[in-house]
Formats: structure tokens, sequence, C-alpha cells
């Protein structure tokens, strides 16, 4: 299996990538209560604000960590990186953004997909990079969210995809388009096969990733505060040329409106996972398709 | 060829932008006129609203009875208004799925036409949720167990475009565009000018047959000379052909979900990998 690229785990990086995060020295400010925090404290409580518990950008490493266990987990795919299918320039060439979000990131791409254990349960795990051209999908974050949609499928192993992103990336244009319509199908697929996908939406993710896989979990979960939409705020301010109103497109905003099962806090992802998956088991044998009976 | 029709720009992808847009192109119901008879429209999705922005309805095509939907933008500014300039909400996506499924239950072929900037950007269809009407028809539309041909005739703008356009073959008429985002709103995001529209426009690679290039659509149908609105029966009559041919093609085909599944599977193969 060439694909099957076993690399050494990192349990604990330091996190590069992650934003929001005012650094001066040791210190950082919360963009929520306006606090100063000592960086450390901010580390132990997982990145949420000590003092309010805002939940600071988290990036795609330091959340695997997080919620596989001990023993770790290895990435799929991990060598997968963008051609530049529309030699795209703008006031600067894509080819040299990809670059710098390389060096910047220590990723190929703006998804890391992993298998690990839950609690002992093999599952796959894709975690997206916000860090890496604003969490970006193109072609490569289609395809190795579609492998893993596949591996989850053939293993019959839990799905967990942890959202964080700006949507389609603009760069290579109805490329990245078409790998919403891409994986969508693929998770058609897994749900025929009675194989359980849970989706977490964490700060920001809108635009092409919500419109396609980030929305079709069999179970949607969101982190507290999470900026969650179609739309981005400032093209609708634009479109209806007025101030939108507090809290809207934020997690709590959507859970009223009947699009999350759950706002879960990071401190308590892991242990919510674990009871969910208690309850969603991958069935035991594979449906045969043409899709089950029953359907509508 | 008047003067109001010579282009204004020289650069070729923003011309084929200004034709894609053009106020007197046919729209969808112009072209279900010319192709279909006995059009009949169904509304509603049965849980909010009627959207008028995405219509559809059942019809007579070349001897077969198909559902006909897409995106209807409006001629005059009355009609614009009342359907919402072509951009659907969460209601007219969900509209669409439910017809969908009404052809899928009568095993009748879906011809889908796709003519959107995008789906509406607002606070209520945020509120209904936009993002998951999408999303959802994307997934359901993968396993529909009959054919599903869907042709960009005027503009494909991003998610609300595909929203109906998970099909077994997608068309494109020879001036359509089809892209992730609208050459303006490019413009203004990555050079943070929109006068860099037509810039933008060129980069995006969003013609017909720069897609085709790209394997992302299937087949580009010619327009008569100077654009579709030049000659909307002839352009009708093309792509009645190309759709009369394509459904013949899908009729032999004996998994038409797999068959989907393996187009969709392919999009976008551009990637590499490190050893
Ligand atoms: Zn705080």
């Amino acid at each position: 299996m060439t694909w099957f690229r076993r690399e050494k785990t990192e349990l604990n990086p330091a996190d590069k990538a992650e934003s929001r995060l005012r650094t001066e020295g040791l210190w950082s400010k919360c963009d929520q209560c306006r606090n100063i925090i000592w960086k450390k404290d901010l580390e132990e409580n997982q990145h949420v604000c000590p003092r309010c518990g805002s939940h600071f950008r988290l990036g795609a490493r330091p959340r695997l960590a997080l919620l596989f266990d001990e023993s770790g987990y290895q990435e799929l795919d991990a060598g997968l990186f963008s051609t530049d299918p529309l030699s795209f320039t703008d006031t600067k060439a894509y080819r040299h953004r990809l670059a710098s979000a390389r060096s910047a990131t220590g990723l190929q791409d703006a998804v890391i997909t992993a298998e690990g254990r839950l609690d002992g349960q093999p599952v796959i795990v894709c975690a997206m990079e916000y860090g890496f051209i604003g969490g970006s999908m193109g072609a490569v974050v289609g395809e190795k969210i579609t492998r893993a949609v596949e591996y989850a499928e053939n293993r019959r192993q839990p799905l967990i995809v942890i959202s964080a992103s700006g949507g389609a990336r603009m760069m290579e244009g109805a490329v990245s388009l078409m790998q919403m319509g891409k994986i969508a199908a693929a998770l058609a697929r897994l749900d025929e096969a009675g194989v359980p996908f849970i989706s977490i939406l964490t700060d920001p993710t809108t635009g092409g990733v919500t419109a396609s896989y980030a929305m079709l979990g069999d179970l949607n979960l969101a982190e507290p505060g999470a900026l969650i939409g179609f739309a981005g705020p400032r093209v609708i301010e634009q479109t209806i040329r007025q101030k939108l109103p507090e809290g809207f497109q934020r997690s709590e905003f959507l859970r009223e409106h009947g699009m999350l099962d759950a706002i879960v806090e990071r401190k308590q992802m892991r242990a919510t996972l674990i009871r969910l998956l208690a309850f969603c088991r991958p069935r035991a044998e594979a449906a045969p398709r043409p899709r089950a009976a029953g359907r509508s | 060829m008047n003067m109001a029709d010579l282009p204004s720009s020289s650069n070729p992808a923003w011309q084929r932008v200004e034709l894609a847009r053009h106020p007197q192109r046919p729209s969808f119901l112009d072209f279900v006129r010319e192709l279909c008879s006995d059009f009949f429209e169904l509304h509603g999705d049965r849980r909010f609203a009627d959207d008028e922005a995405l219509v559809g309805g059942i019809a007579a095509f070349r001897g077969r009875q198909v559902l006909v939907l897409g995106q209807q933008r409006g001629h005059d500014i009355k009609e614009r208004i009342r359907r919402n300039f072509g951009q659907a909400k969460p209601e007219g996506y969900r509209k669409a799925l439910r017809l969908m499924r009404l052809a899928e239950k009568f095993h009748r072929p879906i011809l889908t036409f796709v003519d959107t900037q995008g789906a509406y950007p607002g606070i209520d269809a945020e509120e209904r949720g936009q993002a998951e009407a999408i999303a959802f028809n994307l997934r359901e539309m993968a396993r529909l167990r009959v054919p599903v041909v869907a042709t960009i005739i005027g503009e494909g703008g991003s998610g609300g475009a595909l929203a109906i356009a998970l099909a077994n073959r997608v068309l494109m008429l020879e001036n359509a565009i089809y892209s992730v985002i609208s050459p303006e709103g490019c413009a203004s995001i990555m050079w943070r000018d929109p006068a860099k529209k037509e810039t933008a426009a060129a980069a995006l690679r969003l013609t017909a047959p720069e897609l085709l290039e790209l394997k992302l659509i299937d087949e580009v149908v010619p327009e008569p000379e100077g654009g579709a609105h030049n000659d909307p029966a002839r352009a009708a009559a093309w792509l009645g052909e190309a759709l009369e041919r394509t459904l013949n093609q899908l009729d032999a085909a004996a998994d038409l979900p797999g068959q989907r599944y393996q187009r969709w599977r392919r999009m976008g193969q551009f990637f590499d990998e490190t050893a």
C-alpha cells in the first residue's frame, strides 16, 4: 500500500500555525475578555482562556494529540501536495503561497488525516489546519478527506472530521469547488455502509467546507463560540447593507436554529466522542449496493 | 450585430463573463419552452416556502417524461426581484431535492439547468441552514438511481450552482462560466481591488473550454455566432441534441449511482506525492 505512509507520531509539538494569539514573549492576550494570560497556563488549559472560557484556535497536530489515546496516531497520505492546476497568480504566485504555508506549518496542505485509537477503538480522524492558507480546500484536501472516507468505509472504522476552514481554495478555482461534490459522494457511500461520521466544527468553518462535509455528520458538534456559516459575515453585510446581529453565525446561533446536535467544550470533546461512539457503532456488515431499502 | 453587442474588453475570459450574464441571454425557462412541451411547474419544499429563484417541474422532452430544474434570474426588474436574481435560499434547494426524489420514484430522468451567481447570502438563508441544504443535496444527488444531466447555461456560481449539478454528466454552453467564486469576489479578496475583475476572470479559468481541459465538465455545447441570445432557437436545438444523445447513452448504463460516483471521484487529480 504505497499511499500508506507511517510516520513517527508526534504527541505534543509546539503549534506554530496557531492564530488569534497575540504573543508577546510568554504572554498572550485573550480577544474575548482582554485579560493577559501566561502562555503556559493557556497551553495547560488546552488553549481555552482560563479566565473566560473562550476557545482559541488550535492547529491540526495538537488537536489530534488531544483526541487520540496515548498510543498516538499515524498519518495517512501525508506526502500529497498540490501541483497548482491553474498556475494561479494574484499579487503573489500560488506556488509561493504554498511554499510559505509549508514552511510555516510543516504540513504539505491544510489537513492531516490519521488513524489511531480512541478509547481503544480504531478510528480515522481528519483535522484541518487553519494556519495553512486559511484551512482552504483544494484538490489535496479533497483527495485526502475522500480517501479517509474510503478507509473508514473499507475498514468499518468511525470517521471524525474536525473542520477549521474559510472554504474552498480560490487559487484552485473550480477544481476546489468540485471537491465538495467528491467528498459528499463518498459520504453517501459511508452512510449506506452504516459507518458513523462525526463532524466537529471549530472556529471558523465557512463556505464550501460547511456546505459539504462539515454539515453532513451523523452528528454535528461544535466548539463554543465558533463562527460557522455558508456565506461569510462580510459578504452578507455587503449584500443586505446592514450590521449583523450580535452572535450571528456563532455555534450557539446554529444550535438554536437546529443545525447542531450539541456544543461541546474542548476539554469535554474526547469523552463526548467516546460516549457518542458507544451508540454509533459501525454496522457489522456492509449493506449491498444500491442502497438499503427503507430510505424514501 | 449592433454596437451594444461588441465586447467591451479585449480579455477573452471577461468577454465570456459578459456573454454569460447578457441580459438577453436565454434563461432556464426560455430553454424549457424551446426544448420541452407540457411543462407543468411544481412548487414548494413542503417545509417552509416556495422559492421562485429555483424553478422545477415535469415536462416532455423528445419522447421522454423528464423532471426539469433550474435557477431563473428573470428578464425584467420586476421578475428579477420576485426571483431574487436567481439566488436560491435553503427552501429552493430543498424543493429541488424533493422533486428529484419524485423523479427517482417514477424512474424519470432529471435535467438540471444552472444559472446563478450563487446561493443567496443573507440572514434568513443562514438561519434556515443554507450550508446544510446545499451539502444535503450533494450527498443525496450522489445516490439517485435515475439519470441526472446538468447543464451550465449561464453563470455557475459556486456551491449554489453545484447543489443541483452533482450529475452523471455535466454539459456546459460555450459561453457559460463556472467558478468557485465570482471574478468580482476573487478580485476584492485576492487583489483587494474590485477593478481587477477581468484579471481574476482569466486567472480562475472559468470558461467552458478551460474546464473541459481540466476534466471538470464532460462536454461543451456550441452556441450560435456571437452568443446564445443572437439565436435562442438554434442554441436550444443544439443543446437539445446534446441532451438527447447524453440521455441515450445513460439509458445503457447499468449502475447510475456507481457511474456518478466514479465520475466525481476523479475530480481534480492535481496532486503529487513526496517520496
Ligand atoms: Zn478570556
